[in-house]
């Protein structure tokens, strides 16, 4: 069945995965539901602990069993742990069929590939997937059908009860022995358990896991004692050093600082930019340039940023020192500096996955967004664009919050060299649509930008702002002209993944990736 | 001959490696006056060819957006040079650096291929430009010559490396190495009413230091700067362009000469400045390199 964005969506797909075709970004708007609960056990007893001493002792509390969902959070990014040493014990309890429910995986996770292909793992639904167990899921060894959603679309997820997690594990830098989880205070900080918050009040059973443990109370805490069940002490959570890195050093690229300043010198042309302005923005080095050039412009013409929102470094940290920005609005840290930052400064807000970006309950974060700024693998002449599949069809990035924010933001920018290596990147069709077009108002390059014809009063500031302006076709025009018109990727006919939308519609699916046969 | 563009404006001249397509590709986006397209030092001795198909291709199929293409060309005393200067002319490059140049007769024999190669590949006779880099204490003394050795040379630049090892010194950063050679250019280039280029500026993390480089040779006369990465280009164009001050300022003298010579006045005062027809040249010049430079669209040139 054919989707809102031109994806031929397998039958079998939509019935296997009980999903309808994606049907546009605000099909579900006014959507009423009644959202899920979890099973709870009370705990009456004041004297019983909820300490265990082993990942083995908590599966075996919690009554694992063959064919559960559990649940990670990505937090500890590529530093993560946690997530190898429960799947290890559940491997070796001799478990199978088990769901792995994780806001991201990444090269972290390369040692689970084993458990898929032993069926020990046979369903993965997360926002994205890198490194090895990409390559395992492109490859056909998952089991089931993948589910790659966005961080708003892994809550919706599990808030409608579409995902029923059995057992949540929680990795936290700091907690006590009634499970009060604090992101900061030990020796694995990460700023923020945002992501974690829906599993911990949604799933039957959830289990803390530290490496330090704490005296009560451990409060403020982001995850609360009422919704952990048991509290693990391990040796280490995580590798701090690929937790919380320090600042990256800003690029010195030209091509980059050439697309950020083409990026601010659009922003600062829209009516959006003016006083007290809510803006997002991501980790690359385009993107981070972008926000240095926009806070001199800030400077200049005495403009402040209201509200900083999403995934935050150390640059956005240091304008909210500097009085640029009023709040930070939190959901990721990338490095120490925002780590710290979200520990000691009381305009450095933590929130919540829902609150951040679900697009089922009353109102996120995302919907106030004035601009966000995007980057892409590709982008089509229909501004749909791909941020999880490669050149070869393999699954090696994620969604996170991507369409969430397409969505919200008044201004979608969206940042993406004309080239990736040798492949055109503003290209005719996208190899996998992972943000539909109608959300993505304007596309930088370094060559020039163009903006979507459905924004008429954003092409009014592109054209004041003194950047080369295009339409998307000329932008791949030019990039068809210096690298040639790419054939498709060639895929295989099983489909391994689906890229959910945030609304849980199927906006396209990602098949095996196999050899190209040049004889086609 | 009077070519169109012997007087272009040329205030950067940003050097890329022939050796590295994906340098060569689209350069025009970070808006230099001139790429400097190199077959010489930067191109490994063992990839001279590949590095002249990479050019021809380059010059034949990428639309540089207006920018000038030079191309730097083997020296004389290699054997790449002659092919060098016939896939420059086949492709259309529009003009041809001489590396080491150290007098007139250099010019002439590239200038002899040039045009063999025009007829070669039913170019225009005279339509490719040529400039020398003089590189040593001998060119630099025999500037003048070279200077006025051709009517296709639109001008000369300084190599500084190689000129301060044959002068046994160094680049010290001060600059004082380096005065003898870009007075003596500049003199004898302005004399011979040809362009003149200073060398480049190597680090790129002083980026200090690079402005007041470039400031100095702005304040000596000099037309332009060869650089070595975009990020330099900014800064060259914002010494060598105009300020909106000194066109208003130019506007006001060429329209007070214009007027008082009508009137029989000789000398006045323009903003408390005295002024007479010794300064029209030089406003004229500001009004011509600010229209060039794209930020002047009044109508006194």
């Amino acid at each position: 069945m054919i989707n809102a964005v031109g994806r031929d969506i397998p039958e079998e797909v939509l019935k296997a995965t009980g999903r309808e075709v994606f049907q546009g970004a605000f099909y579900y708007d006014n959507k009423e539901y009644t959202k899920a609960a979890p099973t709870v056990r009370a705990n009456i007893d004041p004297k019983r602990s909820k300490l265990v001493s082993s990942i083995r002792e908590a599966l075996e509390k919690c009554g694992a069993h063959d064919g559960m969902t559990v649940s990670f959070h990505h937090h500890f990014r590529e530093g993560d742990y946690v997530v190898n040493m429960v799947m290890e014990e559940i491997h070796n309890m001799g478990l199978k069929d088990i769901c792995i429910c994780a806001s991201s995986l990444g090269k972290a996770h390369d040692p689970i590939v084993p458990y898929i292909e032993d069926g020990t793992i046979t369903k993965i639904m997360s926002s994205g997937v890198r490194g090895k167990i990409g390559e395992a899921i492109s490859a056909g060894k998952l089991r089931d059908i993948a589910v790659m959603y966005s961080h708003g679309g892994r809550v919706r997820n599990i808030e409608e009860g579409r995902v029923h997690i059995d057992i949540a594990f929680i990795g936290a830098p700091t907690a006590d022995e009634c499970g009060n989880l604090r992101p900061s205070g030990g020796k694995s900080n990460c700023g923020v358990l945002s992501y974690a918050y829906v599993d911990a009040q949604y799933a039957d059973k959830v289990v803390a896991v530290t490496d330090c443990l704490v005296p009560f109370p451990n409060i403020p805490a982001s995850i609360s004692m009422v919704n952990v069940d048991y509290v693990c002490k391990v040796d280490a959570i995580g590798n701090p050093d690929k937790i919380a890195t320090g600042a990256a050093k800003p690029t010195t690229d030209q091509r980059k600082l050439l697309m950020a300043q083409y990026c601010t010198d659009f922003v600062a042309a829209t009516p959006y930019f003016k006083d007290g302005f809510i803006y997002q923005t991501g980790v690359g080095g385009a993107s981070i340039a972008s926000t240095i050039y926009l806070a001199d412009i800030m400077r200049e013409r005495n403009i402040h940023m209201g509200l900083g929102l999403g995934g935050i470094a150390t640059p956005m940290v240091r304008l909210l020192e500097e009085g640029l920005i009023g709040k930070l609005v939190d959901t990721q840290d990338f490095d120490l500096g925002a780590v710290e930052s979200a520990e000691q400064n009381p305009n450095h807000i933590e929130i919540t996955g829902s609150e951040y970006a679900n697009p089922m309950n009353k109102g996120a974060y995302v919907n106030q967004l004035d601009f966000v700024i995007l980057a892409a693998l590709e982008v089509d002449t229909h501004f749909n664009c791909n941020v999880i599949t490669d050149s070869t069809g393999m699954i090696t990035g994620a969604q996170g919050g991507h369409p969430d924010t397409a969505t919200g933001a008044k201004c979608t920018i969206v940042i993406t060299p004309l080239l990736q290596g040798r492949s055109p990147a503003v290209c005719t069709d996208v190899t996998t649509v992972t943000t539909p077009g109608e959300t993505v108002d304007v596309v930088v390059t370094e060559y020039g930008i163009a903006v979507n014809p459905s924004r008429p009063d954003l092409m009014e500031a592109a054209k004041r702002c003194g950047v080369p302006l295009y339409t998307i076709e000329q932008l791949r025009d030019m990039a068809y002209a210096i690298v040639g018109k790419p054939d498709p990727v060639q895929f295989a006919d099983r489909v391994v993944g689906i890229v959910e939308s945030r609304d849980g519609t199927i906006i396209d699916v990602v098949r095996q990736i196999k050899e190209f046969d040049f004889s086609n | 001959m009077n070519h169109p563009n012997k007087k272009r404006l040329r205030r950067s001249m940003m050097f890329l490696n022939c050796q590295k397509p994906a340098l060569i590709k689209d350069p025009y986006i970070y808006k230099p006056d001139s790429i400097m397209l190199d077959l010489e030092d930067a191109v490994a001795e063992n990839q001279k060819d590949a590095a002249r198909f990479s050019l021809f291709h380059a010059l034949r199929e990428i639309d540089y957006h207006g920018v000038e293409r030079v191309v730097r060309i083997n020296g004389l005393d290699t054997p790449h040079w002659r092919e060098d200067v016939r896939v420059c002319v086949a492709g259309g490059a529009d003009v041809i650096r001489i590396p080491k140049c150290t007098c007139a007769n250099d010019v002439h024999v590239v200038e002899g291929a040039v045009l063999k190669a025009e007829e070669e590949f039913g170019r225009e006779k005279g339509s490719t430009l040529l400039m020398a880099a003089l590189e040593s204490c001998y060119g630099v003394l025999n500037c003048l010559e070279i200077c006025k050795s051709s009517d296709r040379l639109i001008g000369v630049a300084l190599s500084g490396g190689d000129y301060t090892k044959d002068l046994q010194t160094h680049i010290t950063g001060t600059g004082v190495e380096l005065n003898g050679a870009r007075q003596m250019m500049i003199i004898a280039a302005r004399a011979a009413g040809v362009q003149c280029f200073d060398t480049v500026f190597t680090n790129l993390d002083d980026m200090e230091g690079f402005r007041r480089e470039t400031e100095m040779i702005h304040s000596m006369g000099f037309d332009g700067k060869s650089i070595i990465n975009p990020r330099q280009i900014p800064v060259v164009h914002q010494v060598f362009t105009p300020t909106q001050k000194d066109i208003i300022f130019a506007e006001k003298v060429v329209r007070e000469i214009d007027t008082k010579k009508a009137q029989g006045i000789g000398v006045f005062t323009v903003d408390g400045k005295m002024i007479d027809i010794a300064f029209y040249d030089g406003a004229k010049r500001t009004l011509m390199l600010a229209k060039a430079a794209g930020v002047y669209g009044g109508d006194l040139i």
